[in-house]
């Protein structure tokens, strides 16, 4: 049990605000991406059902992209707040990355939304589209420059260190962003994005699917449409992700050993070894007890070659350990959620080939259990590589013990309370508008967007907005 | 010192104070009606005022976003100085940002113990307090931080003294004014006649509030009351008042006629400029007043220069597509339009 200091709380206070915001943007970029799929198709096709469920999906955007906004306002000041003195250390070369996601992407996400939302009727289908494209082409360039800036924190290359003040100054921007464990980490994380819309999305159309055939009726076109765009993703993307998952690993382990032997719960480098399927690290002991495990598969798996050396915990000092017991298991469950997932893509690829893709009720029920299945694997992975990354907050160059802002004890046990309290509210009544909409299935009479300026391009510039009505 | 890094930190401190200012003026109305929405007992009437700014507010937030990481990128020893010092203000500004942005979807959509009314009151209550510690965090750093060697060394309730208060109350009268001329402007009939009614008190609270805030900022610190009161640096503060003055004319003449528009809007956002204003040249040459100044808060030139390449060429397509977006929802707005 670690003693309640500030700094704990610092790091409980981050870990909860950050892990309460991370979900959001994921499901914003892959929703702001299958927004533009769907309105991209259905001015392609002209075909009614796309139409039904942009709008659908649409009014989730707007409560999932709310409470992003809203989270990752917060992000963007505690790390002035909870860690102070790393801001001023590794300021210079994270800031400008920060300052550049806002002005590449925030903005872009925002200046469009307007228009996405409620500008369908004002500025004309194409017009609108491009908006759409704008929102998630911010939501990707966004990831991509907080990746960076996240990888960075991992795998830091290309600054040097002032003398007088400790400072990490850029010396190649090329090489801070562009460092070795970025290209890794985007691709697993865009794939982890659309892997969690892609859960959520066929969870609804399994849930809408089951409801009809318990009340014995045919399900609705939209709701089998999004379904099987749903599996589709599934089948192609899961798989995927376990590929380039697999190959963040191998990264991992060239640049960050250690962090490899606290996932794995190895104490002793050694080859032909083990791939334990469960055990209970004990860091005071320097052991892993209840091991059970499946014979060279670890070395194969870490190294591609049964032969091949894996790292041990051992090899460290102990204030350089990461805590093995917390990211053996989120390491664990999240590989667990990814095979399922994958699983389940593969399984319904199978029944679409037999024609009982809307009537395997077996599948249905799969997919409406794994509709959290993304944004818990996406959850565990998180914890696996920022827990992995201690006892540093930059790694082998700043430890986060000398980060930490010089916030007392009973203000950030207070702030702490506080904002347990709001984003409980918040995530209560988000999730249960969520619920709500989901529950309800994408008509095929969406109602329409307010028609109030039916004069757009007559030059009017004072147009009062009544309705044509 | 060399040119670039004498240079750089000028330019970023301009163009800070840039971003600051059209965060105040952009979710300074959005907050404006968040504080007068309880006031307002028509439902109608709420959802039209939240309908003015439902396709813009998300945008103006973002330019908070980037002061903070202007902040934090440029001048990261303000950043790590001035987020401890001000600690509970800022969290509890945020989390009033939070209580207040969600309200938005969710007055509409939500039901239950956190239904339609809990969300309207986070909303109206969320503005208020996101105003006031806005005042508050401002205040407290023109009232100034104890700091030595690059760390925050005062206490967590420094910023718990009158100067700061005021300012606190300041911002969210101001604030409220904003938001009650935006609504003569964008709204019709009943709604835009009290709001019009409403801003001529608002208006003369705000004078007596810059008034009191200029008599009182000079007693502050020495360096303030020497821009005021000796020759040469008098001529930069001098035409400060007169401005205000012929401005409050303006003003008040304009909301006497019923078809009064935009006038009253521009007025109150003049005076946010000129107190901006005068602001800048009290504290100016220093960031974190009274020690750190913008040059040793400053980052190296090179993170200063790579992100100033990409704010001279980002910020005038930005304002472009933030100016279309309200040129899309331009026009006023009447209790038919349902945009949930």
């Amino acid at each position: 049990m670690p003693d309640m200091s500030a700094l704990f709380l610092a790091r409980l206070q981050f870990a909860f605000t950050v892990g309460f915001h991370i979900v959001f943007p994921a499901f914003s970029i892959g929703l702001a991406a299958f927004l533009a799929v769907l309105e991209g198709l259905w001015l392609k096709t002209e075909k009614p059902v796309y139409l039904d469920l942009f709008k659908y999906w649409l009014r989730v955007f707007s409560v999932v992209f709310a409470m992003g906004v809203v989270s990752g306002l917060v992000m963007s000041y505690e790390f002035g707040t909870n860690w102070s003195q790393f801001s001023q250390k590794a300021g210079p070369i994270l800031g400008p990355m920060l300052a550049y996601e806002v002005m590449t992407a925030f903005f872009l996400e925002a200046g469009f939304l307007g228009v996405m939302m409620f500008g369908l009727n004002r500025v004309g289908k194409r017009l609108h589209f491009a908006a759409t494209c704008m929102v998630s082409l911010g939501t990707l360039i966004s990831m991509s420059w907080i990746l960076a800036s996240n990888s960075w924190m991992q795998t830091p290359r290309g600054y040097k260190i002032d003398a007088a003040t400790g400072r990490f100054l850029p010396a190649d921007w090329w090489a801070i962003v562009f460092n070795p464990s970025f290209p890794f980490r985007l691709v697993h994380m865009a794939l982890a994005c659309f892997l969690c819309v892609a859960f959520i999305v066929g969870g609804v159309g399994a849930w809408h699917l089951l409801k009809a055939r318990r009340q014995q009726r045919k399900p609705t076109e939209a709701v089998k449409v999004m379904f099987s765009m749903a599996m589709w993703m599934a089948a192609i993307v899961a798989p995927l992700q376990i590929l380039a998952g697999d190959a963040h690993g191998l990264n991992t382990l060239k640049y960050q050993p250690a962090k490899i032997a606290a996932m794995e719960g190895d104490w002793e480098s050694e080859s032909r070894a083990p791939e334990l399927l469960f055990g209970i690290p004990d860091m005071k002991n320097e052991t892993t007890h209840y091991k059970v495990g499946i014979p060279l598969l670890g070395s194969l798996i870490l190294t591609h070659s049964i032969d091949g050396k894996v790292p041990g915990l051992k090899d460290y000092p102990k204030d350089q350990r990461a805590p093995s017991p917390i990211v053996f298991f989120s390491f664990r469950i999240m590989i667990a959620f990814g095979v399922l997932m994958a699983g389940t893509g593969l399984y319904s690829l199978f029944l679409r080939w037999r024609g009982k893709l809307y009537s395997n009720a077996l599948l249905h029920r799969l997919a409406l259990v794994l509709t959290p299945a993304g944004f818990i694997a996406l959850l565990c992975g998180w914890v696996t590589t920022e827990v992995g990354r201690q006892p540093f907050t930059i790694y082998g160059l700043l430890r986060t013990v000398d980060s930490v802002s010089p916030v007392t004890l009973p203000n950030m046990a207070a702030s702490m309370t506080a904002f347990v309290i709001v984003y409980f509210i918040v995530f209560t009544a988000g999730v249960g508008i969520l619920i709500r909409d989901f529950s309800k299935e994408p008509s095929s009479h969406e109602p329409e967007p307010p028609r109030d300026e039916p004069h757009r391009a007559a030059g009017i510039t004072q147009v009062s907005h009544h309705p044509a009505e | 010192m060399s040119t670039a890094a004498y240079w750089l930190p000028i330019v970023w401190a301009a163009l800070a104070a840039v971003a600051i200012f059209i965060y105040v003026c952009l979710d300074g109305f959005d907050l404006g009606i968040g504080i007068l929405f309880l006031g307002e007992p028509r439902k109608e009437h709420r959802d039209v005022m939240v309908n003015t700014i439902a396709p813009v507010w998300d945008g103006n937030e973002t330019w908070m976003i980037f002061g903070g990481a202007t902040l934090y990128g440029v001048f990261p020893v303000a950043y790590g100085t001035i987020l401890p010092a001000l600690y509970l203000p800022i969290i509890m500004m945020l989390l009033a940002l939070i209580l207040r942005g969600v309200a938005f979807e969710f007055r509409v959509k939500a039901s239950g113990i956190f239904g339609m009314k809990f969300w309207d009151v986070s909303f109206c209550l969320g503005s208020l307090v996101a105003a006031m510690m806005q005042g508050i965090i401002l205040g407290g750093l023109i009232e100034g931080v104890k700091i030595e060697n690059n760390a925050f060394v005062g206490s967590a309730w420094d910023w718990l003294s009158p100067f700061p208060l005021f300012c606190g109350l300041a911002v969210a009268v101001g604030y409220a004014l904003l938001g009650a001329t935006w609504l003569v402007w964008r709204t019709e009939t009943d709604l835009k006649s009290v709001m019009q009614r409403l801003s001529i008190p608002l208006g003369l609270a705000m004078l007596a509030l810059i008034a009191i805030a200029s008599l009182w900022t000079p007693y502050l610190h020495a360096t303030y009351m020497h821009r005021w009161t000796h020759w040469p640096e008098i001529l930069w503060v001098a035409p400060v008042p007169v401005a205000v003055l012929a401005l409050a004319a303006v003003f008040f003449v304009s909301l006497r006629r019923p078809e009064t528009r935009v006038t009253p809007f521009l007025c109150a956002l003049g005076w946010f400029f000129l107190c901006f204003s005068g602001l800048g040249i009290n504290i100016w040459p220093y960031i974190v007043p009274p020690t750190v100044t913008i040059w040793s808060a400053s980052s190296p030139p090179e993170s200063q220069i790579f992100l100033l390449v990409g704010a001279v060429i980002l910020l005038p397509i930005i304002s472009a597509y933030t100016i279309y977006s309200y040129w899309v929802f331009r026009g006023t707005v009447t209790a038919d339009q349902h945009y949930h």
